[in-house]
């Protein structure tokens, strides 16, 4: 979207499990109203730090992802709207 | 006279909302309906320390007072005093998680904006500090400027004073509520980030819990194991450890009905109570054990914070077939019974993928369909074995539950595509923290649940058995007459007839169907009963009747009769619950009627295959 552009970054889904990042920008209009609000509601915004911890056992759908103190699950395509930008190792 | 004072609990999902509820208020609750939405309101009594009464009302689980579901909705309209079926609370708890403030807090405060007198309670202390999070409550208190009381819900720990605290600010005068403006999210979350900041003492890195338990519940290859595990146990205490309870529960029934035939005179008041009131309840109430341990299970499984984990390792199955991953429980659940199956779908947040696992779940084979399976099949089915262990007649019962699992997702994708057209709600969720779940909690669950159900059986199914009692037996027969010829049931019976004969079914189940409204299982009694009846003998013993039934019907008749009930929604206490969680007619209609449609050609197109094929 309009947040520059890094080569590095990648969108939350292609982020591999225990990689820390921090979220560089959403995608909103590709969600729901009532997703988006979840998704808020759940802590994501720009600048918040992020970790994917788990993913499910078919089709690695959908990621446990942590966010803030919290751990929540959503889905691979639902992640593929939040780019990150990976924490150096 | 004044109401009692309201006092509100609310709070984000996983801040241990409800056990702080039960603490408060005990076994005496209240469950029912908002009207015109199926959203629960569980409501019970506080005594505070004066002696004063109060209501405390637990208000559905929020993450803010922007709803972004029809429960978060509730919460916010009851806040602001616009929901209907409920006044104004005249104070409010906020129950927060500690070890997740930085999210709770962003939503306590707009709470706090409402301006009705409020107080919070700082739930969970013992986890924060199991993840090595030091709080300082009085500087929450500072920064939010309303009191705080360190809570361990589970435990009961800081209830006392969370009550002495309640008395307070009942006492003190109050001066109306702030109409909710819009907020700005950002700025709140900000907001609460800095208060949560300012209120940790210290924190300790220290390898967490539920992290550590999660590699291996949600580890690709161990979770499923360890599921199917969890749920293959599930299924041997509802089957084998409900045997016994069962069967007090029938010679309870079986002694009931015994000391009426006795007590009342011969005729049609003793016919009616024996076989219609307490010979219809009875079969239902069988069931209880069942239904209770299952209840168990699932009180167990939410209460740990292992029911979200199961969907999530389900997710991506279910979602092939236009439902979430919080089907997956309920569903499995109607293996036992719809009708707590159904009750469970309150976990699913998305109103169309509720619905469509509600519609759904009485295909799962329950557990009130084997003793029909199990009488055909030793009836007609040939007890050949291929090799050991595995037999033709297993292997047909087998068969069945398939056909019930198929028929379910094959469903489910036509509605979510047809009525039920639209998005399915996503899959987003919070994974809760794993705790043990208290005794009392589950224990207040499983009353709760006992209740309704009762209720049920006390209400709709007593009327609904006693109207298939009196279509039975009235009028009464005359010397030399059938029973089952001459009754409006018979006449019913002659005209279902007209329909199923084209499907192979014969008058005897014709006859069946109509009692087996009441309970699936109600089918064996209701033959037994016709070949009974109309032979003169009371009892006809099992070996007697599977004779009459090879004898009386054709292999394809057999055949169509299972193909039907994999199918048919003859159970007239799933239609009420769907009833009660669709809160009209509309869905529980069209569910009988999709069902029996279902049902028609299944059994059709078995009759008329088996036909063809000369069996």
């Amino acid at each position: 979207m309009n947040a520059p552009f890094h080569p590095e970054t990648v969108t939350l889904d292609a982020l591999k499990l225990g990689t820390k990042a921090r979220v560089l920008s959403i995608d909103w209009q590709e969600l729901e109203e009532a997703e988006a609000c979840r998704l808020r509601h759940f802590g994501f915004d720009e600048g918040i730090a992020v970790e994917p911890l788990h993913s499910g056992p078919f089709g690695r759908d959908p990621i446990a992802i942590r966010v803030g103190r919290m751990t929540v699950a959503i889905r691979r395509k639902h992640a593929a709207t939040i780019r990150v930008l990976p924490s150096a190792a | 006279m004044n109401p009692l004072p309201l006092i509100a609990v609310a709070g984000s999902p996983n801040a241990g909302k409800s056990a702080l509820f039960n603490a408060l208020t005990g076994a005496r609750q209240k469950v029912g309906n908002y009207p015109g939405v199926t959203v629960e309101r569980k409501s019970g009594r506080l005594v505070l320390s004066d002696g004063r009464p109060a209501e405390l009302v637990d208000l559905p689980g929020a993450y803010s007072l922007e709803p972004a579901s029809p429960d978060e909705a509730v919460t916010r309209d009851v806040l602001v005093g616009r929901q209907k079926g409920e006044r104004q609370p005249d104070a409010l708890l906020i129950v927060l998680d500690a070890s997740n403030l930085d999210n709770h807090l962003r939503f306590a405060l707009q709470l706090i904006e409402l301006g009705l007198p409020t107080m919070v309670a700082l739930n969970m202390v013992d986890l924060a500090r199991r993840d090595g999070l030091e709080l300082d409550p009085k500087a929450l208190e500072r920064e939010l400027g309303v009191p705080v009381i360190e809570t361990v819900a589970v435990r009961r720990r800081g209830v006392q004073e969370l009550q002495a605290a309640l008395d307070d600010m009942l006492s003190a005068p109050f001066c109306g509520v702030h109409e909710h403006v819009k907020s700005d999210l950002i700025h709140l979350q900000r907001r609460a980030r800095e208060i949560a900041t300012a209120a940790v003492l210290s924190e300790t890195p220290v390898r967490r819990w539920t992290h550590r338990l999660d590699a291996v519940l949600l580890h690709p290859i161990l979770g499923p194991i360890i599921l199917a595990a969890i749920m293959f146990v599930m299924f041997q205490a509802v089957f084998a450890w409900s045997q016994v309870p069962v069967n007090w529960i029938a010679d309870g029934v079986a002694w009931l009905s015994g000391a009426a035939s006795n007590a009342i005179p011969a005729g049609i008041i003793r016919s009616m109570v024996v076989n219609g009131a307490i010979a219809g309840v009875g079969a239902v109430i069988t069931f209880l054990p069942q239904i209770l341990i299952l209840f168990f299970f699932i009180l167990l499984l939410e209460g740990t914070g292992y029911m979200v984990r199961a969907a999530f390792l389900m997710d991506k199955l279910m979602h092939g077939a236009g439902l979430s991953g919080r089907a997956f429980i309920p569903l499995l659940s109607s293996f036992a019974c719809a009708v707590p199956g159904i009750m469970a779908t309150r976990t699913i947040d998305n109103e169309k993928d509720r619905l469509a696992t509600i519609l759904v779940a009485p295909l799962m084979t329950c557990s009130a369909r084997l003793p029909v399976y199990t009488l055909i099949i030793a009836a007609f089915i040939p007890n050949r074995t291929f090799a050991p262990g595995i037999g033709l007649q297993g292997m047909v019962m087998f068969g069945l539950y398939i056909v019930g699992i198929a028929g379910a997702l094959l469903a489910a994708f036509a509605i979510r595509r047809g009525v039920l057209k639209g998005a399915s709600g996503g899959f987003m969720m919070e994974l809760p923290k794993y705790q043990l779940p208290s005794v009392k909690d589950i224990v207040i669950g499983l009353l709760t649940r006992t209740r309704i159900f009762l209720k049920r059986a006390g209400t709709i199914i007593l009327g609904t058995t006693i109207i298939l009692w009196a279509l039975a037996s009235i009028p009464q027969a005359a010397p030399g007459q059938k029973q089952s010829d001459v009754s409006i049931a018979g006449h019913i019976a002659s005209g279902i007839e007209t329909v199923v004969r084209p499907i192979g079914f014969n008058h005897d189940i014709s006859l069946a169907l109509l009692p087996a409204m009441a309970a699936r299982e109600v089918a064996v009694s209701a033959i037994a009963t016709v070949y009974s009846l109309d032979a003169g003998d009371d009892a006809a013993s099992n070996k007697s009747l599977l004779k009459e039934l090879r004898h009386g019907w054709p292999l394809p008749t057999a055949l169509a009769f299972l193909a039907w009930f994999v199918f048919a929604p003859q159970c007239i206490s799933t239609i009420a619950v769907t009833r009660r969680e669709t809160n009209g007619w509309k869905w529980p209609l069209f569910m009988v009627g999709y069902l029996f449609l279902l049902a028609y050609i299944a059994a059709g197109l078995t009759y008329w295959t088996a036909v063809v094929l000369g069996l």
